[in-house]
């Protein structure tokens, strides 16, 4: 049995610049460390400077977050990455505090939320922001519908009002016709989309997800990949996403961090980070990826040069590598960049080709 | 489906009319027991201790008091020590036979004054050292106690540790066991059993299968009546000889078993009190009962009532 | 964290030239050697009579507690309340089913009324099959001829059930959710458990009166304990993602316990009902020793007069009712996942169908209750009769027939191995014992297992029974290496075989329900009054135990790996012992220990058959009041001697699962 097939949507364009608006969650200077006195080494200047082994020996503590900064703006998708062991689960744990950071700042609309009392993170956790998890977390004693209007139920909402709440995110994940099943009887994909479903309900200002689609297999996983875009486009959110799958993260993120070892390695869009990686470590990690779906001609064009003949089509810098590429291709003149009437630069069909075929471009 | 309810329904019907409509006898409410009570008696609280000895004189007693008194009998089965306790909380109004037990005599009665003496039973308590009848008559020297020490090795078992094994029973029993192997400088181990079921079933044993066994027993007790035990003769008992219980190298004395009621008990007026005060019979009368029950396998009631039917003369005695 | 300390330096690469076998070996070398010198010394031998300070100093706590009893406002407010709230309970549960009540010569609903109920309710908690085992278990006890002993029994059982989960299951939920409370809690569990029941009997009468509270409260005593274990563990095991997930949409505690720990642990909690229930019917023949009614005050009747056919028909009746009730829990616990599988058609009819089960079970009761055919159980019990005679029949056919070789197999082990063994503890002197125990506590079980070993080793030398602990830990040991032959041998065959599972199964559960006291007349006649009868007896009572958990362990290896070894060529023997056995590791450790809790649990039940030693000091002290205070030392000692080896086995499994 198939769910609705949710269309292919187009590749996402970078948005718009994200410094312009004010950020919906900042976080500043923030670290986890697991192990007796854990405070200890935010502290210190000489611990913080350990390696994970040398700080495990000397005080039996893991540093599951080192010094982490950043913020999400509204409306954005906002993808941490990274491999085991990064610290990513643990990060966005910290940001609801379902794990408690040992030192640092979480601001979530200007709120401090380390400083928030038990009453006021229910308050938060209800309304605020919601999760959606890998292993889904749903009860499985309860229908599909009542496992939706579980959050609503919690924050004391009415039966009635509740339920129709419910239904009507239910139709608005595609699982119409799916209320009164219990979990056990539908599949993985169609079990995430329930646990999407109760993070939608509540209607919360951004929402976590952790890793959501690793357990689903292959295909279902570009189905609700699809899905999360589509409901960005319709619902608009705030999303945090955590992954290790980095064609995940291209694919739904509108600016991705790279974590390692607890650290931040990069914090860019996915175009800087393939365009411009800042070290060996996120070179090698973007080494596979297709170059011309994710670069912008603003990474491959050169400067006009007098020969040029300056009549040929006008793209946008933004535009990505593959769209532009039968427009240069097809066109017997080089296509101008452009950007607010401004000439940036030229591409050509070396500048093409050389992404395309041999896999070249950028510093 | 509607058929298949109609059907149910139908079966259920004709099943309720048969319950109903046969043999209605209904249940009464015919009292319990012959409430031809003048109801001077009420309830009268008996602890039958675990011996069938005191099973048959709490059946007796318990059939006299129902049929000819009228009382309520609430029968408790506990161990001597339970059943004294619960002299002073009112929970238990009588104890039938009582086997010396100066010890509690002393704290119940002297001491905490919840329990008074009522009177011998009439029946003599016999304990000491016992062999089986087989070995009796096999060696018949067996039954002095100077010749113990020839025969030890072949009363050795694998719990005797090389020594010959003195078997005792149930650790509720007044015993000097221990002492008397010491101080009459016996080649013995005294064996704990741990409980007259286990005494009982090595003597049947020792008999069946010809085995030397010499153990504690006692009369009056309903297995004699199976297998007649002999007794062993130790150094006679004179007053005063186990007075100090470490030095004990004498027999046991002749326990005259008495009966023990509670203070509210013997106060209240109740005819169940003289019943018990009055009530005596010989060891004869009780091994028979004891062997009606034990043996035969008869119930209480019916062991009581045939004992009391042919010794009707004795029971008039008791109410007077 | 230590574990990882271990590895490093100097002290590391010691510890890994010596392996563990080697350390064992080395300890009990020196223990004999210094056996042979030492042999006799500062043994601190007891006589059965004696009696210490401290057994002089409990006796006189004993009496003043008593003395006091009718002034002691403790008494009088607090204790006498709950034991009239309890006595209520009891009465009013026998008045209905069991004992005839003012003015009827018989109980409110009869024999019909009873069995209807016992179906419909088994039906609607479980299913039909249950419900038909019910009824045909209930018919069997009138039958029997046993129907109100039966009822008493039942009328207890289940107001000790009743209030062992009021107790329990908040216990448990509290256990469960904090694991603070959880440290606190284990160490009273393990306690109320392993204590030997009649320790406390006689203290119990004293502040409950003999009756139905007290009974009720032994039972508790030994049957909350599971209650309160299993429903923390099934707290604890509500997955922690769902846990996370609720937290995270802002649940407060209240609602997280009532809306998702509580309702995910059903199951679990339905299995730890099902365990209280087994463990309150353990409890019906001890309680029968203070007057309590029902089927075990027949068997330990019966057992005055050697009457083995009476004590195993109500032992019968006994088993019969822990499986009907055993069955029917764990129906129930099954039920709820079941029925939503199967989809919405059942559960239409169901609701119909159980109101017009309810409405003929109310017939029934309304019948029983107004008719005498259908209130009192028709017939003489003949069946139970004729069980009794071919019990007589049997055990004495056993006993004229096997009585040389048992006596035989009886002799080889008490001299070839107890004997020895059991010279070897009572004659070193108690320092070198201790010193062994301890250091065999380090090597199988690390430093905490040692500390244990060496407080347990202080206070047992503290009770003053040095020497009789050590006498019954000569038996217990040899009951638990029996008990482990035997699980593994009938373990392995049941682990690997479906069918003989299927055929042995039930048979090792009757041996865990069946009364001890209903064998030991067969064994007396057997073995005599000796130690191996009581080793006898305890290995009937925890090999079952043990066959169990080995069959599991056995079971739960995996196919793969089985199949790997048959394709190499491996015979049957060299899988069972390469393959099988090592891996199921665990499982033969988990077996070893709870062999050895449940041999413990027979210590005193040895005593009534010529065990002697702790075991008959408990039991003296239940008959006699001057020996109460060592009594009760006696019990504390076996206490300490669970402890001491609980710790060791269980850290031990721990090492070996690493």
């Amino acid at each position: 049995m198939t769910t609705a097939q949710t269309e292919v949507p187009q590749w996402r364009r970078t948005s718009q610049n994200p410094e312009d608006r004010t950020p919906v969650i900042s976080v500043r200077r923030l670290w986890k460390v697991f192990g007796p006195k854990a405070e200890q080494v935010p502290q210190s200047e000489e611990l913080c400077g350990l390696s994970r082994r040398e700080l495990m020996d000397r005080t039996g503590c893991t540093a599951a977050v080192r010094d982490v900064d950043f913020e999400v703006s509204p409306g954005e998708v906002f993808v941490v990455m990274g491999l085991s062991g990064s610290g990513k689960s643990t990060l966005v744990r910290c940001l609801t505090r379902l794990i408690e950071p040992t030192s640092g700042e979480v601001v979530f609309e200007g709120e401090d939320i380390r400083g928030a009392d038990a009453r006021r993170l229910r308050e938060l956790r209800r309304r605020k922001f919601s999760m959606v998890f890998q292993h889904f977390g749903l009860l499985p004693h309860r229908k599909v519908v009542e496992n939706v209007a579980f959050g609503l139920e919690i924050r004391g909402m009415g039966r009635g009002e509740r339920m129709r709440r419910a239904r009507e995110v239910v139709e608005l994940v595609g699982l119409a016709g799916y209320e009164n099943s219990y979990p056990d009887q539908l599949s993985g994909g169609m079990q995430q989309r329930v646990g999407l479903a109760r993070a939608l309900a509540g209607d919360p200002e951004v929402l976590f997800f952790d890793e959501p689609f690793s357990a689903l297999d292959p295909l279902i996983r570009r189905d609700m990949q699809n899905e999360v875009i589509r409901l960005h486009h319709e619902v608009g959110k705030t999303m945090v996403f955590i992954t290790h799958d980095l064609t995940e993260a291209l694919k739904l993120g509108d600016r991705i961090l790279i974590m390692r070892d607890g650290k931040m390695v990069q914090c860019g869009t996915g175009d800087e980070l393939v365009g411009a990686p800042a070290d060996d470590y996120v070179r090698d990690f973007v080494q596979d990826v297709p170059r011309g779906d994710v670069l912008t001609l603003r990474w491959i064009m050169r400067p006009a040069q007098d020969d040029d003949a300056l009549d040929g089509p006008e793209l946008g810098p933004d535009v990505v590598v593959r769209e532009a590429t039968r427009a240069v291709l097809a066109a017997e003149k080089p296509a101008k960049v452009v950007e607010n009437g401004k000439l940036l630069g030229i591409v050509g069909d070396e500048e093409i080709l050389a992404v395309v075929a041999g896999q070249q471009g950028g510093a | 489906m509607a058929r298949h309810w109609r059907a149910g329904a139908a079966g259920l019907t004709v099943l309720g009319l048969a319950l109903t409509g046969c043999v209605g006898a209904k249940v009464g409410d015919t009292a319990a027991g012959a409430k031809n009570a003048d109801g001077s008696c009420g309830t009268f609280n008996l602890a039958v201790n675990p011996w069938v000895g005191y099973q048959a004189d709490a059946a007796v007693v318990a059939y006299v008091a129902q049929h000819d008194l009228g009382c309520k009998v609430t029968k408790k089965n506990l161990k001597e020590e339970i059943a004294w306790q619960g002299f002073g909380t009112g929970e238990v109004d009588a104890v039938l036979e009582n086997w010396g037990h100066d010890d509690l005599k002393k704290k119940y009665i002297t001491d905490q004054k919840t329990a008074v003496s009522a009177g011998q039973t009439g029946n003599k308590g016999v304990i000491g050292w016992w062999v089986p009848p087989w070995l009796a008559k096999a060696h018949p020297d067996i039954t002095d106690w100077r010749n113990l020490n020839k025969y030890a090795a072949n009363f050795r078992t694998s719990e005797s540790g090389g020594k010959g094994q003195l078997l005792d029973g149930d650790p509720s029993y007044v015993t000097n066991d221990a002492a008397l192997v010491t101080n009459l400088k016996l080649n013995y181990k005294v064996v704990y059993a741990g409980s007259e079921t286990a005494l009982i079933q090595a003597y049947r044993n020792a008999e069946k299968n010809k085995q030397w066994l010499i153990g504690y027993f006692y009369e009056p007790q309903w297995f004699m009546t199976e297998v007649p035990l002999v007794k062993v003769d130790l150094p006679a008992y004179t007053p005063g000889c186990d007075a100090d219980a470490a030095k004990i190298a004498c027999d046991y004395p002749v326990y005259g078993l008495d009966k023990i009621v509670s203070a509210r008990f013997a106060r209240s007026g109740s005819p169940a009190y003289q019943l018990v005060k009055n009530f005596h019979w010989t060891n004869e009368d009780q091994n028979l009962v004891a062997k009606y029950i034990a043996v035969d396998k008869m119930s209480d009631e019916a062991a009581a009532k045939k004992w009391v039917d042919a010794n009707r003369d004795k029971v008039e005695a008791w109410l007077k | 964290m230590a574990a990882v300390a271990d590895t490093s330096g100097p002290v590391a690469t010691w510890r890994q030239k010596v392996t563990r076998p080697m350390a064992v070996g080395a300890i009990l070398v020196a223990w004999l050697v210094l056996f042979a010198v030492l042999r006799g010394r500062q043994t601190l031998t007891l006589a059965a009579a004696d009696l210490t300070s401290l057994h002089r100093w409990l006796n006189d706590v004993n009496d003043t507690v008593g003395a006091g009893r009718d002034s002691n406002p403790l008494f009088l407010y607090f204790f006498n309340e709950i034991r009239l709230a309890i006595d209520h309970l009891v009465t009013f549960v026998q008045s209905l089913i069991s004992q005839p009540t003012a003015g009827r010569p018989v109980p409110q609903i009869g024999w019909l009324g009873v069995v209807g109920i016992a179906g419909y309710l088994s039906w609607a908690v479980g299913n039909w099959r249950v419900a038909l085992l019910a009824v045909a278990g209930f018919t069997f006890f009138g039958l029997q001829g046993l129907w109100q002993e039966s009822m008493d029994t039942l009328a207890l059982t289940l107001s000790a059930v009743l209030v062992a989960l009021l107790i329990g299951i908040p216990l448990g939920v509290w256990a469960g959710l904090s694991d603070r409370c959880n440290k606190i809690m284990t160490p009273f569990l393990d306690f109320m458990q392993t204590m030997p029941t009649f320790v406390y009997l006689a203290p119990l009468t004293l502040v409950f009166l003999i009756g139905g509270a007290s009974a009720v409260i032994t039972t508790v005593i030994y049957a909350a304990p599971p209650a309160i274990r299993i429903t923390a563990h099934a707290i604890r095991s509500v997955p922690a993602t769902t846990v996370e997930a609720a937290d995270s949409l802002g649940t407060t505690r209240r609602q997280q316990l009532l809306k998702v720990l509580l309702p995910l642990s059903q199951r679990t909690v339905v299995m730890g009902v099902n365990q209280t229930i087994m463990a309150a019917l353990a409890m019906v023949t001890i309680a029968a020793l203070i007057d309590a009614p029902g089927l075990g005050k027949t068997v330990v009747q019966a057992l005055q007069s050697l009457d083995v056919g009476t004590a195993f028909n109500a032992g019968l009746a006994i088993v019969v009712m822990a499986i009907v009730l055993d069955r029917v829990t764990t129906a129930a616990a099954g039920r709820a996942d079941t029925a939503r599988r199967t989809g919405g058609a059942l559960v239409r009819w169901r609701r119909p169908l159980l109101a017009a089960g309810g409405i003929g079970t109310a017939f029934l009761v309304y019948v029983s209750h107004t008719y005498v055919y259908a209130a009192e159980f028709p017939g003489d019990g003949t069946a139970g009769t004729h069980i009794a005679s071919w019990a007589d029949t049997a055990t004495t056919w056993l006993q004229d027939h096997l009585s040389g070789l048992t006596n035989a197999v009886r002799d080889v082990i008490t001299y070839g191995l107890l004997n020895p063994f059991q010279t070897l503890l009572t004659d070193s002197p108690w320092w070198l014992v201790g010193l062994t125990l301890v250091a065999l506590g380090a090597v199988l079980g690390g430093r905490r297992a040692a500390v244990t070993a060496a407080v347990c080793v202080g206070l047992l030398v503290g009770t003053g029974l040095w020497s009789d602990g050590m006498t019954t830990l000569a038996s217990t040991a040899v009951a638990t290496v029996l008990v482990m032959l035997l699980g593994a041998v009938f373990g392995v065959w049941m682990g690997r075989s479906a069918l003989v599972d299927r055929l042995v199964r039930p048979t090792l559960d009757a041996a865990q329900v069946m009364p001890p006291f209903v064998y030991l007349v067969p064994f007396l006649a057997l073995f005599g009054a000796t130690r191996f009868t009581a080793i006898v007896a305890a290995v009937v009572y925890a090999a079952p135990v043990a066959i169990k958990i080995i069959a599991d362990g056995v079971r739960n290896v995996p196919e793969s790996t089985v199949e790997a070894t048959t394709s190499v060529g491996c015979t049957t023997w060299q899988i069972i012992t390469k393959v099988q056995l090592p891996v199921a590791r665990g499982a033969l450790t988990l077996a070893t220990n709870q062999g050895l809790i449940y041999v413990l649990s027979m210590v005193v039940v040895g005593g009534l058959v010529g065990a002697g030693a702790l075991g008959y000091d408990v039991v003296a002290g239940f008959s006699q009041g001057q020996l109460y205070g060592k009594g009760l030392a006696a019990g504390l000692a076996i206490v300490l001697l669970g402890v001491m080896f609980d710790r060791i086995t269980q850290a031990a499994a721990r090492r070996t699962r690493a």
